[in-house]
């Protein structure tokens, strides 16, 4: 633990190619001899030229290219393709080519000999450069021309010494041999870092594969690792090198679909988060992976869509059908669709060819559709790597993506995508056929969403005119209806709500009528009341009248005592 | 068509390049072979070079030299490398189209 950072580590040369330096952990073992080996077609000579190439180009390490099967000329034409311009370099005294001519109807043996011209040329090129990469390619060939095979293998035994002690980085290519790794047995020479080459058809698809071999002093990736010639050069693409911590964005951005979005408590997916639509055949991921990267483009960032069904024309003119309209996107430049038959490319291609437009567009969006179709070329295990891949390339790319997956009829109810992918994205929305009676109707659920909660109804949406409309949920007595049966519901709720709001109309005219019979039975009451307190009143008013009078009269009575004696009012009492 | 004249106007009948690698005992041995060679079987008749591609080494490249000795018979004929210290004499007269003196001491080697 103390001492471990203060070990030296073994120097190394970049080779500056594409993935390369990643599995052999920083690149060849610098001032060594590397050998490439593998079969015809293979990209040796190609991978060999790349790394003088890239040596002189991104590291200033001029090179020396020593060529036994092709001249300077022919070298130099293969290569243009990749963009190398080998002339130039020469002529820039950063590049010498060497081509080594060795022919057998030309040679003669008269005697003991040795390779010191090979020697003193390839010196002489070094020297006259300051070369610090060598590549010999196909030095096998001075065994066709030479017949000495004792004098051959010492010399060759020499060279590699003597290339190691000028102290530059070489690679020697060989050609595979059978049981062994190259036809001569080179490998006996080489003994820091060999690397092994090939090319394997499977299923009438080629893919090229690399392997490290033997990497003496040094760590290296020891899985075969598929790597493409590709229009940049060579590309090797590491399986499981990407690690897991990628930065990740709280952002949230849109489905395209509004009620899709209501179904995520955060109203829409992650940024740089991946997501997989599965459904059945007929359920519409296509349109729903273009409102996703409809709603990409709308929001002025670059989408890229690789249709592996559909001709961008054809998408194009579909989505229309549904009230989106992508075509004004792929004017601006927003959106871009990659348009490809699966069967067109390995897998690794694809792969590549992904990266790539990838790399060119800078996209903000990535829609693969669908995933499902790339079984087709590769079998499930490498489909699930180049996946993986892919998916971590985007995750590190901060690229929201979206892919679908076709799942067959039977299997959708184990929910289960073949490919496995469904551990490695983010959200999995499902959509499917929810069958009822006579007919079909879409159903879209979420069955998972990383870190945020989801609705887990699964929620019936329409394909119309004006893009997906998810309608809302109806529960009837045997839970969430859809279709038809959502209609009947539908019309026997309004009618029963209609019934219900007669009822309450008729209820309240019974009110009415009964208000207007109470109120007039409290006016009738009213009436007699008043009739009876007039009645009351006036015989009141008449009684009172009456007493008003009887005592008036009898303080006349009173006074008439006075007056008139012996009235006969008052005799009365006398009398009785 | 006429061989007798073909030296006269042309130059030399023979041109022979050899070239060698320093002192090397290999190198040494085939200058020795060859300079035995011109004078026993072509005196007057050859233009011989010696190339020490040590000193010249980048004539190695533009005379295609892999092996070291090498002899490059240039004249008369096709262009021959023959590689080796030049000891096979029988081999090498054959190929310089000369045929062996019976007096040669080296052709029983």
């Amino acid at each position: 633990m103390t001492a471990a950072p203060a070990l030296p580590q073994l120097p190394k040369a970049p080779t500056g190619i594409d993935g390369l330096d990643e599995i052999t952990n920083g690149g060849l073992p610098l001032g060594r001899p590397t050998l490439l080996c593998g079969s015809a077609g293979c990209g040796k000579t190609l991978m060999s030229v790349e790394f003088l190439v890239r040596g002189i180009q991104e590291f200033d390490e001029p090179g020396v290219l020593m060529a036994f099967e092709e001249t300077a000329d022919e070298l130099a034409a293969n290569v243009t393709s990749l963009g190398f311009d080998l002339k130039q370099l020469v002529a820039d005294k950063k590049l010498r080519l060497d081509h080594v001519h060795v022919d057998r109807s030309e040679i003669e043996e008269t005697g003991e000999y040795d390779l010191e011209g090979l020697f003193i040329r390839l010196g002489y090129a070094i020297d006259s450069i300051g070369a610090k990469r060598v590549v010999l390619d196909t030095i096998e060939s001075l065994f066709s021309g030479f017949s000495n095979q004792a004098v051959l293998r010492s010399e060759i035994r020499r060279l590699f010494r003597w290339l190691k002690d000028k102290g530059v980085t070489t690679i020697i290519t060989a050609e595979r041999g059978e049981g062994s790794l190259t036809r001569q047995g080179l490998e006996e020479y080489v003994s820091d870092c060999v690397i092994l080459l090939d090319n394997r058809v499977i299923n009438q698809i080629t893919t090229r594969r690399l392997r490290i071999v033997k990497y003496r002093g040094s760590i290296h990736g020891t899985n075969e690792y598929p790597y493409l010639i590709t229009e940049d050069g060579i590309s090797v693409l590491p399986v499981t090198s990407l690690k897991l911590e990628h930065e990740v964005s709280n952002e949230v951005v849109s489905t395209g679909v509004p009620g899709l979005d209501e179904m995520f408590k955060s109203r829409g997916l992650y940024r740089g988060s991946s997501t997989l639509i599965t459904g059945t055949a007929g359920t519409a991921k296509t349109t729903l992976a273009a409102a996703f990267s409809a709603e990409s483009c709308r929001r002025g960032e670059r989408c890229l869509y690789f249709a592996f069904e559909e001709s961008p024309q054809q998408l194009i003119r579909n989505m229309q059908s549904v009230g989106m309209d992508l075509q004004p996107f792929v004017e601006q430049g927003l959106l871009h669709i990659e348009a490809s038959r699966p069967t067109l490319n390995g897998l690794e291609q694809h792969l590549v060819t992904i990266h790539k437009l990838i790399g060119q567009y800078q996209p903000r969006t990535v829609v693969i559709d669908p995933i499902s179709n790339l079984v087709s070329v590769g079998s499930i295990t490498e489909v699930r790597g180049m996946l993986t891949r892919l998916i971590d390339y985007l995750k590190v790319q901060g690229v929201t993506a979206l892919f679908t997956a076709l799942v067959s009829g039977r299997n959708a109810n184990q929910e289960m995508t073949e490919e496995g992918v469904s551990s490695l994205v983010d959200t999995w929305i499902h959509v499917r056929d929810l069958e009822g009676i006579g007919e079909r109707n879409r159903g879209v659920s979420i069955l998972k969403a990383r870190g945020m909660a989801h609705s887990n109804q699964v929620r019936e949406f329409l394909v119309t005119e004006e893009g997906i409309r998810l309608l809302d949920v109806v529960i009837g007595p045997g839970g969430i209806v859809t279709g038809a049966s959502r209609h009947t519901q539908y019309l026997q709720e309004q009618a029963a709500s209609l019934a219900a709001e007669q009822e309450i109309e008729r209820r309240e005219r019974e009110l009415e009528r009964k208000r207007r019979v109470l109120e007039a039975t409290i006016a009738n009451l009213r009436t007699e009341f008043e009739s009876v307190e007039e009645e009351l009143r006036r015989s009141n008013q008449e009684e009172e009248q009456r007493h008003q009078e009887l005592a008036q009269a009898r303080q006349q009575i009173a006074a008439g005592h006075n007056a008139r004696p012996g009235a006969h009012s008052a005799a009365a009492p006398a009398n009785s | 068509m006429e061989p007798e004249q073909a030296p006269a106007t042309t130059g030399p009948e023979y041109v022979l390049h050899l070239f060698i690698t320093g002192a090397t005992p290999n190198s040494t041995q085939a200058v020795r072979n060859l300079q035995d060679i011109c004078e026993r079987y072509l005196p007057g008749r050859v233009e011989l070079q010696i190339v020490d591609i040590y000193q010249q080494p980048e004539l190695a490249r533009s005379e295609r030299i892999v092996a070291a000795p090498t002899l490059i018979k240039k004249q008369p004929g096709l262009v021959r490398f023959l590689v080796g210290d030049l000891s096979d004499r029988r081999r090498v007269l054959s190929l310089l189209g000369l045929t062996p003196d019976p007096l040669d001491p080296y052709l029983h080697d």
